[in-house]
């Protein structure tokens, strides 16, 4: 145990490089450079609204807020274990060469993604106070399912980070994965319509929906959900566990796949 | 004579790699293939029982025909692959030039690439920060520390390369045929800071297919012949077995 805290501490100053790489070039060679970070999920927000708001007729006035809220999660996630995923064979050709404590490229990369994410968080404040959601003392309570959502993606990214060395099928895989997950998260409708349809489970297991609701209620000021913060607890503690175990069991071997 | 320190220990390591026969990358072909019980490996061993110790301020030759485990045994001891059996015990802090700037993102300028290299290498900010000057300036990359990487000759690739990663004084240097690194000029430069660390007792591990500059540099040597250990000792006797393997 003792190696691996001074196995990271020399490596601090590789993980903040990498962290920074990674924000550094998402936006380099474009004109507006790290505005995007902003401006996409506003656009987004902004065709979702218009098509799930207006054109499918949810007419509440706050819906902006709501999708914004649900959409900068969900996101996150996907962006984090796709970039988790990927991270060992992306940097495959200074794996061959130095030796680098492995698990450094899928955490920088759901780290760089969570920077993102965090700055994103701004217009979120934006639209809300221009939509007349005033924060209340419950935004605070935002911060467990903030640090929460972080330890799941870590978790999810080191276990499919692991499977890929070994199968390439993995990412396509996931990106089907991830869009049953994006409808199963309750982004752009209410989930009172999936609750009442008698498939309510399909959300209530979901540790992501159960993350992004109990966010949204800390931005609307309603009270939280403690059995779905629980349970999206437990199951980042035991994906997070498991995805590090898995690393470590195989991480020897990757540099004969890759 | 004083009793002197081990630097390196390599003790009775192995390896072996799996060459699949068909590329087994999809799970689809993986579930198939294993219900099917065809999948085969052809088992491989890069390196086989290879022991020997070096002292601190040896420097070891290492020879062989192409494919004989040289560089494998290099990246071992480098730590880039583990040993299926056996250990290596290292003393000291490891300078592996086995291909530079294998750290080096394209898109990054070269002083951006100055502090990722650095830090693949294990330094801290505040060194690379002070040693900043001392690299561009031997690089002779002044004029161009702006511009991305991409944009750069081989060359200078290799040149800011190697100015990083010799900025330390390690302990323990891993040489790669890196020695024909850039120009003319270029190249006496370097061979002028490899000496200097040669005469500061630093430990080396040469690969080399020139056997005039393995007894010139190196004075002990080891011959490796499809990853087995078959010779190794004093640089002129194991000289003597290489020439009358090659001839």
């Amino acid at each position: 145990m003792n190696r691996y805290v001074s196995g990271f501490c020399q490596y601090r100053l590789l993980l903040w490089e990498l962290v920074k790489k990674g924000i550094k070039l998402k936006y380099r060679r474009s004109y507006l450079g790290i505005v995007w970070t902003l401006l996409e999920p506003l656009l987004q927000t902004v065709v979702l609204t218009i098509v799930f708001g207006t054109l499918l007729g949810t007419r509440t006035k706050t819906f902006a807020v709501y999708i914004l809220a649900g959409r900068l999660l969900y996101s996150f996630f996907s962006g984090a274990t796709k970039g988790a995923m990927r991270s060992i064979r992306s940097n495959s050709a200074m794996i061959k060469k130095v030796y680098v404590p492995k698990y450094l490229y899928p955490l920088s990369a759901v780290l760089y993604n969570y920077v993102i994410f965090l700055i994103s968080l701004i217009v979120l404040a934006i639209v809300s106070l221009v939509f007349g959601v005033y924060p209340t003392w419950n935004l605070f309570l935002a911060l467990i399912p903030l640090v929460l959502v972080l330890i799941f993606a870590l978790g999810v990214g080191m276990i499919l980070g692991t499977i890929s060395v070994f199968f390439r099928d993995m990412e396509y895989l996931w990106d089907v994965a991830l869009m049953l997950i994006m409808y199963t998260c309750a982004i752009f409708y209410y989930p009172e319509k999936i609750i009442n349809s008698g498939y309510g489970f399909l959300l209530k297991w979901n540790p992501l929906y159960c993350l992004i609701a109990n966010f949204r209620a800390a931005v609307f000021g309603d009270p939280f959900n403690w059995t779905m913060i629980g349970y999206a607890g437990i199951c980042s503690a035991v994906v997070v566990v498991l995805g590090f175990y898995m690393f470590y069991k195989n991480q020897d071997k990757f540099i004969l796949h890759i | 004579m004083s009793e002197k320190k081990l630097a390196l220990e390599v003790n009775d390591v192995s390896i072996k790699f799996n060459l699949s026969k068909e590329k087994l990358d999809s799970l689809k072909e993986y579930v198939i293939k294993l219900l099917k019980r065809q999948i085969k490996y052809d088992e491989f061993w890069a390196l086989q029982n290879v022991s020997f110790t070096l002292n601190k301020g040896d420097r070891l030759g290492i020879l062989g025909l192409n494919g004989a485990g040289k560089s494998t045994l290099l990246k071992v001891i480098a730590g880039v692959y583990k040993p299926t059996t056996g250990m290596v015990k290292k003393y000291g802090k490891i300078a592996p030039m086995l291909e530079l700037g294998a750290g080096f993102d394209p898109q990054y300028t070269g002083r951006e690439n100055i502090f990722l290299y650095g830090a693949v290498l294990g330094f801290s900010k505040e060194f690379l920060k002070s040693k900043y000057d001392e690299i561009v300036a031997f690089s002779e990359l002044e004029k161009f520390i702006d511009v991305p990487l991409k944009n750069y000759s081989s060359g200078m690739r290799a040149r800011l390369g190697f100015a990083i990663a010799t900025i330390v004084e390690p302990e323990i240097l891993i040489l790669d045929e890196v020695l024909s690194v850039g120009d003319a000029k270029f190249k006496k430069k370097s061979e002028a800071r490899i000496m200097s660390m040669f005469d500061k007792g630093v430990t080396v591990l040469f690969v080399s297919h020139s056997l005039e500059q393995v007894k010139r540099l190196c004075n002990k040597a080891i011959i490796l012949e499809h990853g087995k250990l078959v010779a190794s000792g004093e640089v002129e006797e194991v000289a003597k077995i290489y020439e009358q393997m090659t001839k």
